[in-house]
């Protein structure tokens, strides 16, 4: 009997051999700036764990690559992805001769490809599954949770990215907090304006194209090209409105990130009202006409709930994308996490541009997966109450 | 009488682009009132014309190579062979719509170095995933009479794929790849922050020196092409779609 292969396990067994052989597993710098030294998953772990680690991804690698039940697949995955996380860390206390604060240790290529390996073979696993909304947010909250623990318990504290988030422990979160504030404010305020203006759009035909139009165009200005043509005419009625200085409008900083957000994220906002209005069936509405209801009761109680999950998709296309844009706030002042990028590039301190980097991304991708769950809640309730 | 309208506009459109680039000084009275302390109104650290030539090959090659790239996994993903890959892959698609540019950008650095090299993975990388969701959605939505027609008609798998499939999907492919020009055309400014030689430039000089006339330029420009492109891509688009009508009768 000949052993069946899996078509991704070869794939994924291919790159894993890669990375845990060929690839160095973690830098050794001996200061922040210097280039690194290259660390094979040997070399960089005590004489116990670095053959463990070896030993846990070929056996997790070879799972991968036959036709095994899901289940077993699902724990090789885990134990792999748990045993990377645990075992960095240890890397970075090992390569740390004690007592030297310079040093720098960091993951290396080797490290991520071998996340990446096996997070495909976990979002394999998951898409076969095909987990419900509320179970998919569930394997999120876990994820987080576990990630969570492991950075309070300091088993990361060797690790270069963190000692780049010592030295700034105070401003991560203060610019932080900007970066979610400008991403959500911009929303909040782009769903109060862009609502309205696409039933306006979707009832007064005439408005339509134009303003769509309109909106397009903007879409279409480079967003550092957007957050710099915004610095005048704020700075401006910072000057001459009395009262808007108090409020917090100045032409550098966050007023014009703001504005900026708000512009890019009201193109969705409407087209998707628009397409989601004109997606109601006309029955829908006739039968509402013919109950008598008001244009106010069949806009909130027929056209607005069945045009909900189109709506809510435009939603979820401004958060992820402003929480990306946010970054470029920070080249006008205006903060959030892509001032450790752009102050990462400038110093070619890669550590400190992924002490930016990381929590975007890690953001975006919990925005994308929560709003998912919630498009897919609605769009099935919505069914089932059609049926 | 209003036919003709948006067709003269976009002339006009192009008439003001390439007068722009090739000889800026003419505008440079228009520009003057947005600087202070007579700072120079256009450009002087390197030519418009040379900047922006380099910016779209920047989006050229990007775009190239993830129309490749993308259709060519996305025929893969819809084989009988690489069924399997389907679901997967529509994740995969998903999950990478989530990294932001500038963080792509910034990862790249360290992999490539600085320069045009980082730019252009960070296109790539962002074009792929409208290209390859529309090729997806074009390749699987298929007429189903049509594909069995083919089947019918004896054809062998390659013969369907280039004969059928791929000319019946490809507007809706050309709509991806609109979508993912007019994308990188923007992000492609960000390039210049790690040192790519792309219109950014003039917009972050603007931007360090204070010059909204260094940044209103730069963005127009950016911003003029990315009409253009979009409207000549939709008007190619349109054909396809009347070709492909047609030829289905």
């Amino acid at each position: 009997m000949t052993p069946r292969f899996d078509k991704l396990g070869v794939v994924i067994a291919a790159i894993a051999a890669y990375a845990a052989f060929a690839a160095p597993f973690a830098t050794f710098r001996a200061n922040r700036i210097v280039p690194g030294q290259a660390r094979s998953i040997l070399e960089a772990l005590p004489a116990t764990s670095g053959p463990l680690l070896l030993a846990i991804v070929i056996v997790a690698a070879l799972i991968a690559l036959l036709r095994t039940p899901l289940v077993l697949r699902l724990a090789a995955g885990v134990v792999a992805l748990a045993a990377l996380a645990l075992l960095i860390g240890v890397a970075g206390t090992f390569l740390t001769p004690a007592g030297n604060t310079f040093v720098r240790v960091s993951p290396a290529s080797g490290f991520w490809i071998l996340i990446f390996a096996f997070t495909l073979l976990l979002a394999d696993v998951l898409t076969r599954f095909d987990l419900s909304p509320r179970a998919r947010v569930g394997v999120l909250v876990v994820a987080a949770v576990a990630i969570g623990l492991l950075l309070i318990s300091g088993r990361w504290d060797s690790l270069s990215i963190l000692k780049e988030y010592t030295n700034r422990a105070d401003s991560f979160w203060a610019e932080g907090a900007k970066h979610i504030t400008l991403a959500l404010g911009s929303l909040a305020a782009a769903v109060i304006v862009g609502l309205p203006l696409g039933i306006l759009c979707h009832r007064v035909e005439k408005l339509r194209a134009g303003v769509l139009n309109v909106l397009n165009i903007i879409q279409t200005i480079p967003s550092i090209a957007l957050f710099g043509l915004l610095i005048a005419p704020l700075g401006w009625i910072a000057v001459h409105v009395p009262g808007a200085a108090a409020l917090g409008i100045r032409g550098i900083g966050t007023a014009p990130a703001f504005v900026a957000l708000f512009l890019y994220s009201l193109l969705p906002v409407v087209a998707n009202t628009v397409v989601g209005l004109a997606g109601v069936p006309r029955a829908a509405n006739d039968a509402a006409r013919g109950m008598g209801m008001t244009d106010r009761q069949r806009l909130f109680g027929v056209e607005f709930p069945l045009a909900l999950p189109v709506i809510l998709t435009g939603i979820r296309i401004v958060l992820v994308q402003n929480i990306g844009l946010a970054t470029i706030a920070a080249l006008i002042g205006g903060g959030g996490f892509g001032v450790f990028v752009f102050q990462g590039v400038g110093q070619t301190a890669m550590d400190l541009v992924l002490l930016g980097a990381v929590p975007t991304v890690a953001l975006a991708f919990a925005a994308a997966i929560i709003l998912d769950a919630v498009i897919e809640m609605t769009a099935t309730r919505r069914r089932v109450e059609t049926a | 009488m209003k036919a003709w309208l948006p067709s003269l506009l976009r002339l006009a459109l192009v008439v003001l682009l390439v007068a722009f680039v090739t000889s800026p000084g003419w505008f440079e009275p228009l520009l003057k009132p947005l600087t202070e302390n007579n700072a120079p109104a256009i450009y002087n650290q390197g030519s418009l014309l040379t900047l922006t030539l380099l910016h779209l090959r920047t989006v050229l090659v990007a775009t190239i190579a993830a129309t490749i790239v993308a259709v060519a996994l996305a025929i893969l993903v819809t084989r009988p062979a690489g069924a399997e890959f389907l679901p997967l892959s529509r994740s995969l698609v998903n999950i990478g719509q989530t990294f932001p540019p500038v963080a792509v950008l910034a990862l790249a650095v360290p992999a490539v170095g600085f320069g045009e090299k980082p730019t252009l993975i960070a296109l790539f990388l962002y074009g792929l995933l409208p290209i390859f969701e529309n090729a997806l959605t074009g390749l699987t939505t298929l007429p189903a009479n049509v594909v069995e027609a083919a089947r019918g008609a004896g054809m062998t798998g390659w013969q369907r794929l280039t004969k059928v499939e791929l000319p019946l999907s490809a507007p809706i492919i050309l709509g991806g790849i609109r979508l993912s020009v007019v994308i990188s055309l923007a992000t492609a400014t960000i390039g210049s922050t790690v040192a790519a030689k792309t219109l950014g430039e003039v917009i972050i000089a603007g931007l360090l020196s204070n010059n909204l006339a260094f940044i209103l330029q730069g963005g127009l420009i950016v911003a003029a092409l990315a009409v253009l492109i979009y409207d000549g891509l939709s008007a190619i688009e349109r054909y396809a779609a009347r070709r492909m009508g047609r030829e289905a009768q």
